[in-house]
C-alpha cells in the first residue's frame, strides 16, 4: 500500500499534535510519527510527520499530517495520554532534538549520532527494596541470536520489570538510503535493512519509487512479489515455531521445523537465486515464474503441507507444551490497543490489523490472504497464531500457482539486460508513505523528495520498534525462565529497531 | 506417541552425505568472468554495485565485498559477468577473495596442520552479530540443523566464550557493539581464532562507507577464514571450515 502526499501544505507543530490527539482519541491508530531536521533551502527547525489510519475501513487511506516545528521546541508530550506513541517521540527526540515534556520514558532508542558508543550510559530504572535483585543479559546472549541487552527486576522469582536497551545493532540505515547511488540502485541496500524480511522491505522501496516516478506494474509483477512476500512469511515462522520448540526443549517437532524451512527457502532460492528472497524484487521487476519454476514452487509446499499440518497437530495435542505456553506472557488486548502493537503479536492479542487486507491499490485485494486473530495474548496465541498464518499462506500459495488466469511470466525479471539500467524522475516536493505486511507486521519506508525530485528523507521503521515495549509489558509477573519463549513467541527484529 | 512416530517418518534422512559435493540449485554465488572486451570508458557495472566490489580494466570482484545481488550482469553491455552456484568461496587470506578472468577461483584453503591437531575434532564456536541484519545469523544458525549438520563434526555453537574456540563475527561491527565484541574476545582462552561470515564482516559490505562503525578490531585480530556471502551460505561456512581443519578430506 502506497500514499503519495505533496508536501507543501504545513502546519505548525502544535495544530499537528492537536490533529493527532483528535485522532487518537476516535480510535485512529497512530501508524508513525517522525521527524527530519529542515534542509538548507527550508527554513530551519524540524519537519515532522505523523500518519494515522482509521482501522476497519476498507480500502484505507491514511491521514498523513505535517508539522513544522522550531529547533529544540518543547511540546506536551502525547505519552501520557496515549501509551502508543512513547517510542515515537523518543525517536522524534532523538533524531531531531524536539523535546516532548512530560514524557515519562524518556531514553534513547538506539545510541544514533552523537550519542554513538555510550551504551554503558543507559538510564535504567531501579527498582528498590528488601530482597530485590536485578538480572542483566546480553547484548551477546547464548545462542545465535542479535544483541540487545536486558535488564530484569526482580523480586524473588517474579519479575516487577524488565527494561530493554537496544541499539547494538545501529549500521545508519537511513542515511545509506540517500547516498551515492541512483536510488532505483539501492535495492540491495533495503534488502539488508532486516535480512529476514529482504522481500518485504524490497516491496515496499520499490512501490514507494514505482509511485513517485509514476510507474505501473503488471499484475504479474505484483503476483510475483506477492508469493514471494508469502514464502518469506511463512520461512520466518517456521524459523520461529522451531524456536520455540528449541527453547522449551522439545527437539523433534524443532528439528522438524528446521527441515521443513529449509525445504521453503531452498524453494525460494530456486526461484530468485537466494535463500532470504534477495534479488526476487527491483524498480519496476520481479522474478518471473516460468511453468517449469511453478511446478517446482508446487510440488515443494504441496509436500510441506501435510508434514506441516502433521507437526503442527503434534505439538498442540501435546499436554506439556500446552502447560508451559499458555497463560505465559499474556498481553491483553486493550493494552495490545493502548501500546499501539502491530502484526502478528498484535493479531494473537485479537486486534485485526493486517495491511494486506487494507490494500485496496494491488494484488491482496483481489486475491486475499485469509486471517485469524486470537483472543488470549499469551504464548500459545502468538504460537498458533504463526502456525495458522503460514497455513494460510501455504495454501494462499498453492491457490495461486495452480490458478491457470494468473499470469506469472509477464514480468519484468530484475536480472534481465534493460531492466535495471532506466533512471526515473521522482515527482518532485513529494512524500510517499509505503507499507508491505512483513512477517512481523507493517514494514514502513516513507521517501521525501525535494523541489528537484531529489529524495532527501527515507524514514524507515520496523513493526518491532513499537512491538519492543509490548515484550518488556509481556514479561510484567512472570519469572525470568518465562522470557525465553515469550522473546521467542514475539521474535522482533533487532536490527529492524536499530536501523 | 503414535503422532510423533508418524512426524518421525516424515522427516526421513535429510543430512547431507557429501557436503563438499552439495551444490544448491538456483544459487547466484560464484561471480564468473569471461574473457571478452569491456567497452572503453565503461563503468556500468561499478555503479550498479551496491558495495564498490567492482573495479574494471581488467574487471575484478572481491568477494569480500560483495553481497552477490546480481545486479552488476544485467547493465553490463559486453556480458561479462554471471554467475555459478559454486559455494566454495571460502579463504584464509584476504586477497584470495579477488576474482578475475585470469584468475577465476579462490586459492584453494590449505590445512593447518597446527589448527588441525588442536580442533581438528572439537571446535567450539562462539557467535557475535555486530551490526548483522539476521540473514548470516540464520545461516549460523542453520549449520546446526538435519540437513547440514555441523555437529557431525564436533563443531558446536556454545552459549559462553568461556568455553569457545572461534569467535564468528556477523555484520560489519558498529561502534555501539565493538565494545561488547571486544569484552567478548577477551573472555576466551587461548588458543583462539576469529571467522569473519558474510560480506558485512570481511569488508563492512554495503554499511562500509557508513560512519556508525568501527572496525579496528579486525585490524588487531586478523580471520583465521573469511566467509563470503550476503548472507554466507551454509555450505560456504562449512566446507571452510572442513577445508581448513582437514576434516573428511579425501
Amino acid at each position: 500500500m502506497t500514499s503519495l502526499h505533496n508536501t507543501s501544505h504545513m502546519l505548525s507543530l502544535s495544530e499537528l499534535l492537536a490533529q493527532c490527539q483528535q485522532g487518537l482519541e476516535a480510535n485512529f491508530v497512530l501508524m508513525s510519527l517522525f521527524g527530519r531536521t529542515a534542509h538548507p533551502d527550508e527554513k530551519a527547525g524540524v519537519i515532522v510527520t505523523a500518519v494515522l489510519l482509521q482501522p476497519g475501513t476498507p480500502g484505507l487511506t491514511p491521514r498523513v499530517l505535517r508539522g513544522y516545528a522550531e529547533p529544540g521546541q518543547r511540546y506536551p508530550s502525547l505519552t501520557s495520554q496515549f501509551p502508543a506513541a512513547q517510542i515515537y517521540e523518543r525517536e522524534l527526540w532523538e533524531q531531531t532534538g524536539l523535546q516532548p515534556e512530560g514524557h515519562p520514558w524518556l531514553k534513547p532508542v538506539r545510541y544514533e549520532g552523537a550519542r554513538q558508543g555510550q551504551m554503558g550510559d543507559y538510564p535504567f530504572y531501579k527498582v528498590r527494596g528488601a530482597e530485590v535483585h536485578e538480572v542483566g543479559v546480553g547484548p551477546i546472549h547464548a545462542g545465535v541470536i542479535e544483541p540487545g541487552h536486558f535488564r530484569f527486576m526482580c523480586h524473588g522469582e517474579q519479575v516487577h520489570h524488565l527494561e530493554i536497551q537496544l541499539g547494538y545493532q545501529h549500521r545508519g540505515v537511513e542515511a545509506l538510503l540517500l547516498a551515492r547511488h541512483a536510488p532505483e540502485r539501492r535495492t540491495p541496500i533495503v534488502e539488508s535493512i532486516v535480512g529476514d524480511s529482504a522481500v518485504a522491505y524490497a516491496w515496499a522501496w520499490c512501490a514507494a519509487l514505482e509511485s513517485m516516478a509514476d510507474q505501473s506494474v503488471s499484475v504479474a509483477t505484483l503476483a510475483s512479489r506477492a508469493i514471494g512476500l508469502e514464502m518469506e512469511r511463512l520461512a520466518m515462522h517456521l524459523a520461529t515455531l522451531n524456536g520455540l520448540c528449541t527453547d522449551i526443549a522439545y527437539l523433534q517437532p524443532a528439528a522438524t521445523y528446521g527441515r521443513l524451512r529449509t525445504a521453503v527457502i531452498n524453494a525460494s532460492q530456486r526461484a530468485c537465486g537466494n535463500r532470504f528472497g534477495r534479488g526476487w524484487i527491483r524498480p519496476g521487476a520481479a522474478k518471473p515464474i516460468g511453468d517449469a519454476l511453478r511446478q517446482d514452487l508446487l510440488t515443494t509446499l504441496r509436500a510441506f503441507l501435510p508434514d506441516f499440518q502433521e507437526v503442527n497437530s503434534l505439538v498442540c495435542s501435546s499436554r506439556s507444551v500446552r502447560a508451559r505456553f499458555q497463560g505465559v506472557g499474556v498481553v491483553s488486548s486493550q493494552a495490545a490497543r493502548d501500546l499501539g502493537l502491530s502484526g502478528v503479536v498484535a493479531r494473537a492479542s485479537g486486534i485485526a490489523l493486517d495491511v494486506r487486507a487494507a490494500q485496496s491499490d494491488n494484488f491482496f485485494a483481489t486475491y486475499p490472504v485469509p486471517h485469524q486473530t486470537q483472543s488470549n495474548g499469551d504464548c500459545w496465541a502468538r504460537m498458533c497464531q504463526r502456525m495458522q498464518e503460514a497455513e494460510a499462506s501455504t495454501q494462499w500459495l498453492i491457490d495461486r500457482l495452480t490458478d491457470p488466469t494468473l499470469n506469472l511470466i509477464n514480468t519484468p525479471d530484475p536480472h534481465a539486460p534493460g531492466v535495471a539500467s532506466a533512471a526515473w524522475a521522482l515527482q518532485p516536493h513529494a512524500l510517499c508513505v509505503s507499507w508491505v505486511e512483513g512477517v512481523r507486521g507493517p514494514v514502513m519506508l516513507a521517501l521525501e523528495t525535494d523541489t528537484t525530485g531529489k529524495l532527501i528523507h527515507a524514514k524507515v521503521q520496523d513493526p518491532s520498534l513499537v512491538n519492543w515495549f509490548g515484550l518488556a509489558m509481556a514479561l510484567r509477573n512472570n519469572e525470568i525462565s518465562d522470557f525465553p519463549i515469550c522473546n521467542k513467541s514475539f521474535d522482533l527484529s533487532y536490527c529492524g529497531n536499530d536501523l | 506417541m503414535l503422532k510423533s512416530i508418524s512426524v518421525r517418518k516424515s522427516q526421513g534422512t535429510q543430512y547431507i552425505a557429501d557436503l563438499r559435493a552439495a551444490q544448491p540449485a538456483g544459487f547466484r554465488s560464484k561471480p564468473l568472468i569471461a574473457d571478452t572486451d569491456c567497452k572503453i570508458g565503461c563503468q556500468e557495472c561499478i555503479s550498479a554495485c551496491p558495495s564498490s566490489a567492482i573495479l574494471v580494466a581488467p574487471v575484478q570482484i572481491d568477494l569480500g565485498r560483495c553481497v552477490l545481488c546480481g545486479d552488476c550482469a544485467p547493465v553490463c553491455p559486453s556480458n561479462k559477468i554471471s554467475f555459478s552456484n559454486d559455494v566454495r568461496l571460502a579463504a584464509t587470506n584476504r586477497q584470495a577473495l579477488i576474482v578475475t578472468n585470469a584468475h577465476p577461483n579462490i586459492d584453494p584453503i590449505k590445512v593447518s596442520n597446527e589448527l588441525r591437531k588442536r580442533f581438528g575434532r572439537s571446535l567450539k564456536l562462539r557467535s557475535v552479530s555486530a551490526g548483522g541484519c539476521n540473514g548470516c545469523e540464520l545461516e549460523i544458525n542453520a549449520l546446526g540443523n538435519v540437513n547440514f549438520d555441523l555437529g557431525r563434526y564436533g563443531i558446536d555453537i556454545v552459549a559462553s566464550p568461556r568455553h569457545a574456540d572461534a569467535m564468528v563475527i556477523s555484520g560489519p561491527i558498529t561502534r555501539n557493539m565493538v565494545e561488547a565484541l571486544e569484552i567478548c574476545w577477551d573472555a576466551m582462552p587461548e588458543p583462539k581464532l576469529v571467522i569473519a561470515v558474510g560480506a558485512c564482516a570481511i569488508s563492512g559490505g554495503v554499511f562500509a562507507n557508513s560512519n556508525t562503525l568501527d572496525r579496528r578490531f579486525l585490524e588487531k585480530v586478523q580471520p583465521s577464514l573469511y566467509v563470503p556471502g550476503c548472507p554466507a551460505h551454509p555450505l560456504t561456512f562449512i566446507t571452510g571450515i572442513m577445508d581448513l581443519l582437514g576434516i573428511d578430506t579425501r
